[in-house]
């Protein structure tokens, strides 16, 4: 199964990360030898089988409902990109 | 000095026959040298290093001092550290200063250990020969013109040269033990969830797992002793009694059940590496163990079922790198959306991408049962072949990786070529069970074998004895590059 260049243009897109056409195409033929190398596992007769998708069988840990966490954005936003009024700025959304 | 294991620094801290401050200088120097040749670091502390070297003395000192007190060391630059630059190894987060520090970081700083510098490794963790970091390539100190391994190369590098008698690395598909293995150093991945991810910047959150680098089993039960422990702001943190990792270490062999996975030992490892297994097993035996083969028929599997879960994994915790709230963002963009596209093409590198776009492929719309859901239940049948062997022997051995140490440059063209030398320390993050890689063995060419000692969940003290037992009756983990042993 290889990927066309729409295919993985729609995948860059999804991950919003640009790829140039030249990146596409050696990009392309990468992708295509890794899904090679994942074909031998879809080969694989796995009926009845049970996901797994943890280490270990644990349940999500539960803590009681209490504020634990301080305020410390004026430490976190320190190093932002753009910031005003205790606010991230980014180029506007809504037209 | 440095070049003694961390056990012997500890007396000679403790018997002031050195102070903390003469080897973090000499730990600092012998950085900022290699550095020129293997370039292992990324960020050096000298000011910050000095300091807490100062407190450590106060503190052996005043009698209040651990085993670890004293001692340089270096974190993994995936690893967050309060006030000091962590990267990841890319332009991403190039001038990122992280704001708090890892579970790991404190848990050792609270030891009294002495932070030297923040080390090299392949971008956001992703690959096995520390080649792809933004700030080039860190080189193999047993021959500078190898790959020391990855994605923790410059951790492995930086003990084997004998430049800190401890590191820290972490571990998703291999990432310590193979570079440990590659380096000629002792490399151990505990079992997930026991020491935290809190402050680990996420490559794929079910499978990563911090741990150390050092020169001896005895170093690494010390380190990890101090690592481990519960942490409620990671919730697969796992909350049990707190162990001694060294209690086992004197323990005898006899009795010990070593499986040898037939899958380990066929074509496709070099005979170098498999020459040296054999006479390590020689010697385990000899030590008083017994050997059995053992069949971990799904095994080969690993290696495609991480290669969909961990891309996966990480295209979604990767996606948190937008250019709004931290890291790199794009100079020129005219909305939103090229904004995100152009960081994001920008911030990574190509092999960083490439994942990202597998991961985002397995799991859209379509592909998810096929590809995602798949992996998760071939991954439960390699997790089964492991329970089943657990059942006729306690420790499974093999080599740590089918080569030894490469040309820097000679497997970037074919991805999947890079991939396949984690065939056999995959299955180690899928089932979540701890691995030793130490050294035993050298190649025609003068370049390290490692040999992985694999255990149940939980069984890493017996793990560290076999090692530690080996390393009474061996020398191989003595060995220095040439140019670094003194």
């Amino acid at each position: 199964m290889a990927l066309s260049s729409e295919d993985v243009q729609r995948l860059a897109h999804l991950a919003r990360i640009e790829i140039t056409p030249d990146e596409a195409l050696e990009v392309r033929a990468k992708l295509d030898r890794i899904f090679e190398l994942i074909g031998e596992m879809r080969a694989v007769d796995t009926t009845g089988i049970v996901p797994m998708s943890h280490a270990q069988d644990v349940a999500a840990p539960l803590r009681e409902d209490k504020v634990t966490e301080a305020d410390r954005r004026a430490l976190y936003q320190r190093d932002a990109p753009a910031v005003a009024n205790d606010l991230y700025l980014v180029p506007k959304v809504i037209e | 000095m440095l070049i003694a294991p961390i056990a012997e620094l500890a007396a000679a801290l403790a018997k002031k026959r050195i102070s903390s401050v003469e080897l973090t200088q000499e730990a600092l120097d012998r950085a900022e040298a290699a550095n020129r040749r293997l370039n292992a670091f990324i960020t050096l502390d000298r000011d910050g290093a000095l300091a807490q070297a100062r407190a450590a003395d106060a503190r052996i000192a005043a009698g209040d001092a651990t085993p670890l007190t004293g001692i340089p060391i270096a974190h993994k630059d995936v690893l967050m550290t309060a006030g000091l630059r962590t990267t990841c190894g890319s332009r991403m987060l190039e001038n990122f200063v992280a704001p708090y520090s890892a579970f790991v970081v404190e848990r050792l700083a609270s030891e009294g250990t002495v932070l030297v510098g923040k080390t090299n490794m392949d971008e956001f963790a992703m690959g096995s020969s520390s080649e792809t970091s933004y700030f080039g390539p860190v080189r193999n100190p047993w021959h500078l013109d190898y790959v020391p391994g990855g994605s923790s190369g410059g951790s492995s590098a930086a003990v084997a040269a004998r430049v800190v008698p401890g590191a820290t690395g972490t571990d998703t598909g291999g990432s310590i033990r193979q570079p440990a293995a590659l380096s000629g150093v002792c490399g151990l991945k505990p079992t997930y969830g026991l020491c935290s991810r809190y402050g680990l910047i996420a490559f794929a959150s079910s499978l990563d797992t911090p741990g150390v680098f050092a020169q001896t089993a005895e170093d690494c039960a010390l380190l990890l002793t101090a690592m481990a422990g519960h942490d409620a702001r990671d919730s697969t943190s796992v909350d049990r009694p707190a162990e001694d990792y060294t209690r086992d270490l004197g323990r005898p062999l006899t009795g010990v059940r070593i499986g040898l996975p037939t899958e380990y030992f066929g074509d496709g490892t070099e005979p170098a590496v498999l020459g040296a297994i054999d006479k390590a097993l020689a010697e385990l035996r000899r030590l008083g163990s017994t050997t059995v083969e053992i069949s971990l028929p799904n095994v080969k599997l690993s290696v495609p079922v991480y290669y969909v879960i961990a891309p996966a994994e990480a295209s979604s915790n990767l996606s948190r790198f937008d250019g709004v709230r931290y890291g790199h963002r794009a100079a020129k963009y005219s909305d939103l959306l090229e904004m995100y596209m152009r960081t994001r093409a920008e911030g990574f590198g190509a092999e960083v991408k490439r994942r990202i776009l597998v991961g985002t492929y397995v799991l859209s719309h379509g592909y998810y049962d096929a590809y995602y859901l798949k992996a998760q239940q071939v991954r439960r049948l390699i997790a089964d072949d492991f329970r089943r062997a657990y059942e006729q022997c306690d420790v499974i051995i093999g080599p740590t990786s089918p080569t030894t140490a490469f040309p820097i440059g000679d497997k970037t063209d074919d991805p999947v070529k890079m991939y396949l030398n984690d065939i056999f320390t995959i299955a180690g993050n899928l089932t979540g069970a701890p691995g030793i890689s130490i050294p035993c063995g050298f190649d025609g060419k003068g370049l390290p074998v490692g040999m992985l000692l694999q255990g149940n969940h939980f069984r890493e003290a017996l793990i560290l004895n076999v090692a530690h037992q080996y390393q009474q009756a061996t020398d191989w983990h003595r060995r220095v590059p040439e140019g670094y042993a003194s």
